[in-house]
């Protein structure tokens, strides 16, 4: 637990980026009575991608989902331990989800654009968050959102057309744009090109290393080699447990556990 | 005698069917095995030859027998009493069917219309006799041929079975027929309406009173049938319903679909459904016991007249009894809004009313609006509520705190109590009911395509 | 990373009450969906509150006790103990003698008829029927509990002013005196309501029963339930075990969502036109009454029922069939079984709303005045809402209660019905 007095729990902008931009200590995720994590500590470096894999159902995407609270919107989900954003809990009850999520932006497995144009799309998360006043600059935040998302320049003559009208890997770059829209530190993403093909697939990968230089990522993953070609840190689940944690290289290369060599190898999984 | 036609043909069926097994059996010496179909397919068989044909009989007889009797009586009434106007006409052939059947008649039978009672009743013995013995005749003939098809490689199953299928077609057209009935009885009466009221007065003309005078002497009445102040009645009526019922409704749905806990749910939601069990004639009676009266208090109380039955208590109750409709309606469309959309929004750090105002009522406004329209059309065809609480009196007005009447409180009036049936009076009513059928119809199918189509983008 | 935003960086402060801003609209909004539930919660206590409070008290009844002399000389002069005879006799002279010995002050023609008032007029029918029972009784005198007038009724229930000006209300100070005079001798008294569920409709409230409106709704579902329960359930085995897709099918599915949101006076209208006046068919009878309902019905019963075949899963009939069952054989031996309790709730929330409904049935004539309580599917009939709403047009005020009560015996058949649905539901709802 961090020692902030507590009229400042309230998530302020770190003034200059820590080395650890995410500390978890003893995380355990319960549904109901089943465990999915258990006891979880890890530390999250900034402006690096960190890959989370593992064999379905290891819980990396309940862990992923922990770090901005999204599991709040399930019922029966409790959350053990502590989980520390540039010195704050998360968790502690004076926490404001929605600032939070503000802070920690998310894409999902499956594109989820809003049933709305493209540009409403990106404009949702500065409006909602008064980021943005006037038509202009809403105009000058959707451009450059679309722009770093590299979809700027294929969609820029329809920006009103619905979201939906995207193809697959379209979407989730928009998704990716919405997400960069209200300028988070943290971007978390659950398995974002498991719907995509292989060409799509490749434009996202290069994406997220270009956005690395701005933000912190988390990608949850079922494909080695993607965890292997854009992450820098990775971690291994299996049921529940974190098993190995470490430079992606030496986690590929020269596994210190036998279950994650297992994996790796194709033993498992 | 219909309880002897039933019996004996249930045991003709029987005896069918027994016979029919028996005989596939003894084809093969009582081996199952190199039998085409189970015994019992044998049996179905020839019991559905007896069946199948008998029951034709008795609907065909069912069908023609009043026409045929009718025609039968007509012509052997004597002339002059044929030569009658209709409606006294009718009347006589009333006294003659009550005295056939020893009922009490409206005046003393003449001695030759009491030969044709008796002709009548004759008639009517033999007619039912007749059919008994021909749909016998048809049973026995049926079983002698359903026997003789039956044999050891005789696929009687799948005869049963194309029986069946036949049967199962036949009930799902009863939908259609019944669409049909609808429209022709509808259309056919108003033809006949129109043959006297032209359609243009009808559905234009500004002045509703219905009342034609019953004899020449009688002064005023003459009839006018312009009904917009009923749809004009009608629509205010709507609107008022549509005004409590919506927000309320949605606003419930709304709640229910993504704040209420799940415990809330399980009680509060079958609580909802009370309201929507209550038969109308209930409303009706609270509208025009404790609705009506209140209001008209509360609008004196402030110094306004207020009719006792007036167009805002209707409407009102009947909001109320909308309410679990919207409601229902519009949770079901809101829970088919993708989870996904709302992790979306909620990973921006929208809360949850954000997350619902911009974007789950977008995404299932058509679904909405799809359950608002079906629930309009039930307003416009909702009858108890406005027969007990709305006015008769067809006023032309754009004030809710006065009596007007819609159209189904028309068509209830102009075919309650006694009038003879082919006046413009009762034929109004079927008009009315065309047009009530059209709007409806219209509104449904709109709605009904609007939320097929939103259903299928999420599924 | 700032330069998406460059130029507009929030002070603490303004990010601060912006937030508090979202949270307070948050609330709001919550409080909308809150209000709303519990606005339509409201509405339905206040009118079962209405209901049950106005009809409460009609399961009571006030009854008065006379000595009734059964003179032989008024109901059998000549002795012959015939019944043609006895059914002759002014019965209700007996009943106004006996109010007379009581009250010796009330003469004059006007004052004996007030007095005679306070007894229900079915008071003679009463005694002839004892009389008639039970021969041996003439001559003798019997203590009987006759049922008070209407206005007696609701007078000694609290239901009409006494502080009211004598001409503001039905009965005069002269009545209420005498009336408060046999309470006095311990003359009166409320009894439960038996009347109520043995009799059928009367134009006394006080003698008015539900009992014809039961039996005519009992009646008019059996038919209704007759027809389309198997109609029903075929159709929906038809459209969903076996149609083809094509072009009728699809005519037959719209035509069945659209007639389940046709409005139900329409098929009054259709049961006018085709069911009366082209078949002939004999008007207020619970057998046309019943054809109307269950063509309302079907569609509900047709959609459950497609809905519970659909809960079955593909891998049953796939594996009847891979055993060689035919098609039918595969439905009726196993689809249909496990989608029957579906079926079954299905059908008894159609015959709720059946019994609910009123509109379509007034079309059909069914709103006749009628006393007597229907033995046949063809006899007249009226239904129970029927008899709500004839209650609720009748001028007389003793029938409010019995409206709000009609209501009530009405509202418990529903609610048996739907407990019934939910039972069945849970008891072999199956999760695949």
């Amino acid at each position: 637990m961090t020692a902030m007095p507590d009229q400042d729990v309230e998530m302020g902008r770190a003034p200059a980026p820590m080395p650890n931009k995410i500390r978890t200590q003893h995380v355990s995720v319960y549904y109901g009575d089943k465990c999915a994590i258990k006891d979880v500590s890890l530390d999250i470096e900034s402006n690096r991608v960190t890959a989370f894999i593992g064999p379905s159902g290891c819980g990396k995407s309940t862990f992923l989902r922990c770090i901005n609270r999204m599991n709040d919107t399930i019922d029966i989900c409790r959350v053990d331990g502590s989980i520390v954003l540039d010195g704050t809990d998360i968790y502690d009850s004076k926490i404001d989800v929605v600032q939070l999520r503000a802070r920690v932006g998310m894409v999902f497995q499956k594109p989820n654009p809003f049933p709305k144009s493209i540009y409403d799309n990106v404009a949702y998360g500065p409006r909602i968050h008064g980021l943005v006043s006037g038509r202009g600059e809403t105009d000058d935040v959707v451009e450059a959102s679309l722009n770093r998302a590299g979809l700027w320049d294929e969609v820029k003559d329809r920006l009103q057309d619905p979201g939906t009208s995207l193809s697959g890997g379209q979407q989730q770059r928009l998704c990716i744009a919405r997400a960069i829209a209200v300028q988070p530190e943290v971007i978390l993403m659950d398995e974002p090109c498991s719907a995509l093909d292989p060409i799509a697939t490749a434009r996202i990968e290069e994406l997220i290393d270009e956005l690395r230089a701005n933000y912190t990522i988390i990608i949850v993953t079922h494909s080695m080699q993607q965890a292997a070609r854009v992450s820098q840190r990775t971690a291994f689940f299996h049921l529940g447990d974190l098993i190995e944690f470490g430079d992606t290289e030496q986690v590929f290369t020269n596994p210190i556990e036998q279950k994650t060599q297992d994996y790796i190898t194709g033993r498992f999984g | 005698m219909t309880t002897l036609l039933i019996v004996v043909l249930l045991g003709l069926s029987a005896i069918a069917f027994q016979t029919g097994r028996k005989k596939a059996l003894r084809a093969t010496a009582g081996n199952i095995a190199p039998l085409h179909s189970l015994p019992t397919y044998y049996g179905t068989y020839v019991a559905l030859w007896v069946g199948i044909p008998s029951l034709i009989v008795i609907g065909l007889w069912l069908a023609f027998e009043p026409q045929i009797i009718n025609a039968l009586l007509l012509a052997a009434l004597p002339g002059d009493v044929r030569g009658l106007s209709p409606a006294e006409l009718g009347l006589q052939i009333n006294d003659i069917k009550n005295h056939a059947a020893g009922g009490i008649t409206s005046s003393e039978l003449s001695p030759r219309l009491q030969e044709v009672a008796d002709y009548y009743l004759g008639l009517r013995q033999n007619g039912l006799l007749g059919m008994t013995i021909v749909a016998v005749a048809a049973g026995v003939g049926g079983l002698a041929v359903g026997w003789r098809h039956v044999t050891s490689t005789f696929r009687a199953r799948n005869h049963v079975e194309r029986t069946i299928r036949v049967v199962l077609i036949i009930a799902s057209s009863i939908a259609i027929l019944t669409t049909v009935g609808i429209v022709l009885s509808l259309l056919f009466e108003s033809i006949r309406f129109f043959a006297q009221v032209s359609p243009i007065e009808f559905l234009f003309g500004l002045q509703w009173s219905p009342q034609t005078a019953l004899r020449a002497d009688q002064v005023g009445q003459s009839g006018a049938f312009g009904a917009v102040p009923i749809f004009a009645g009608t629509l205010m009526i709507t609107i008022i319903a549509m005004a409590i019922a919506v927000p309320i409704g949605l606003f419930s749905a709304i709640y229910m679909a993504e704040y209420a806990s799940s415990q809330f749910r399980s009680v509060i939601k079958p609580v909802l459904e009370v309201l929507a069990g209550i038969p109308t004639v209930v409303y009706g009676f609270f509208a025009a016991l404790t609705v009506a009266p209140a209001i008209r208090g509360f609008g004196e109380g402030l110094g306004l007249s207020v009719a006792s039955e007036s167009a805002l208590a209707a409407g009102l109750v009947m909001g109320i009894m909308i309410i679990p409709f919207v409601s229902s309606l519009s949770d079901d469309v809101i829970n088919a809004v993708p989870q996904s959309l709302r992790d979306g929004s909620y990973a921006m750090g929208a809360t949850k009313s954000e997350t619902v105002r911009q974007v789950i009522l977008p995404a299932a406004l058509p679904g909405i609006v799809g359950s608002v329209l079906l629930a309009v059309s039930r307003a416009i065809g909702e009858t108890m509520i406005v027969v007990m609480a709305a006015g008769l009196s067809a006023n032309l007005t754009a004030n809710p705190f006065e009596a007007v009447t819609t159209v189904t409180v028309q068509i209830v009036t102009l075919l309650t109590g006694d009038q003879e049936f082919d006046s413009a009076k009762t034929l109004a009513a079927f008009a009315l009911g065309l047009v009530l059928f059209i709007i409806t119809l219209g509104l449904n199918v709109v709605a009904l395509r609007v939320v097929r189509r939103y259903r299928e983008k999420y599924d | 990373m700032t330069d998406l935003l460059a130029g507009r960086a929030l002070t603490d402060a303004a990010a601060r009450r912006q937030l508090n801003r979202r949270h307070r609209a948050e609330r709001r909004f919550k409080y909308y969906g809150l209000a709303a539930i519990f606005a339509a919660l409201g509405v339905l206590a206040v009118l079962l509150v209405t209901i049950v409070g106005a009809g409460y008290s009609a399961f009571q009844q006030t009854h008065i006790q006379l000595d009734i002399e059964l003179r032989e000389d008024l109901i059998d002069p000549d002795g012959t103990r015939k019944e043609a005879d006895i059914r002759q006799a002014n019965y209700a002279v007996l009943v106004r003698d006996a109010l007379i010995k009581i009250f010796p002050d009330a003469s004059g023609r006007r004052d004996r008829r007030a007095l005679a008032r306070l007894v229900s007029s079915g008071a003679d029918i009463q005694l002839l029927n004892m009389v008639l029972a039970d021969a041996t009784l003439i001559g003798s005198t019997q203590t009987i509990w006759f049922k008070a007038s209407a206005d007696f009724d609701s007078l000694s229930k609290g239901q009409i002013p006494r502080d009211v000006p004598e001409d503001a209300r039905k009965v005069s100070d002269k009545q209420i005196a005498w009336f408060d005079h046999l309470a006095a001798l311990g003359l009166v008294e409320k009894k439960f309501n038996t009347g109520f569920f043995t009799t059928a409709d009367s134009r006394e409230p006080e003698q008015a029963g539900i009992l014809g409106a039961v039996v005519g709704s009992l009646l008019t579902l059996i038919v209704t339930l007759v027809l389309s329960f198997p109609i029903g359930v075929m159709a929906a085995v038809y459209l969903e075990e076996f149609a083809p897709k094509n072009r009728l099918t699809d005519f037959i599915e719209i035509n069945i969502n659209n007639l389940a949101a046709v409005p139900s006076i329409v098929f009054g209208l259709l049961g006018l036109a085709v069911f009366l006046n082209f078949f002939g068919l004999p008007r207020s009878a619970p057998l046309v009454g019943g054809m109307v309902l269950a063509l309302m019905t079907l569609p509900t019963i047709i959609i459950a029922s497609r809905a519970a075949l659909r809960a079955v899963p593909p891998s049953i009939r796939e594996a009847a069939l891979g055993m060689g069952a035919s098609p039918v054989q595969t439905v009726t031996h196993h689809v249909l079984p496990l989608a029957m309790p579906g079926i079954l709730t299905g059908t008894i929330i159609g015959m709720a709303q059946a019994l609910g409904e009123t509109a379509p049935l007034l079309m059909i004539g069914m709103v006749a005045f009628i006393v007597d309580v229907p033995g046949s599917f063809t006899d007249a009939a009226t239904v129970l809402p029927v008899q709500v709403f004839l209650w609720a047009d009748a001028p007389e005020r003793g029938f409010v209660e019995r409206t709000s009560a009609a209501i009530m015996v009405l509202l418990a058949f529903l609610i048996v019905m739907n407990i019934l649905a939910v039972v069945l539901r849970r008891r072999f709802e199956r999760r695949w």
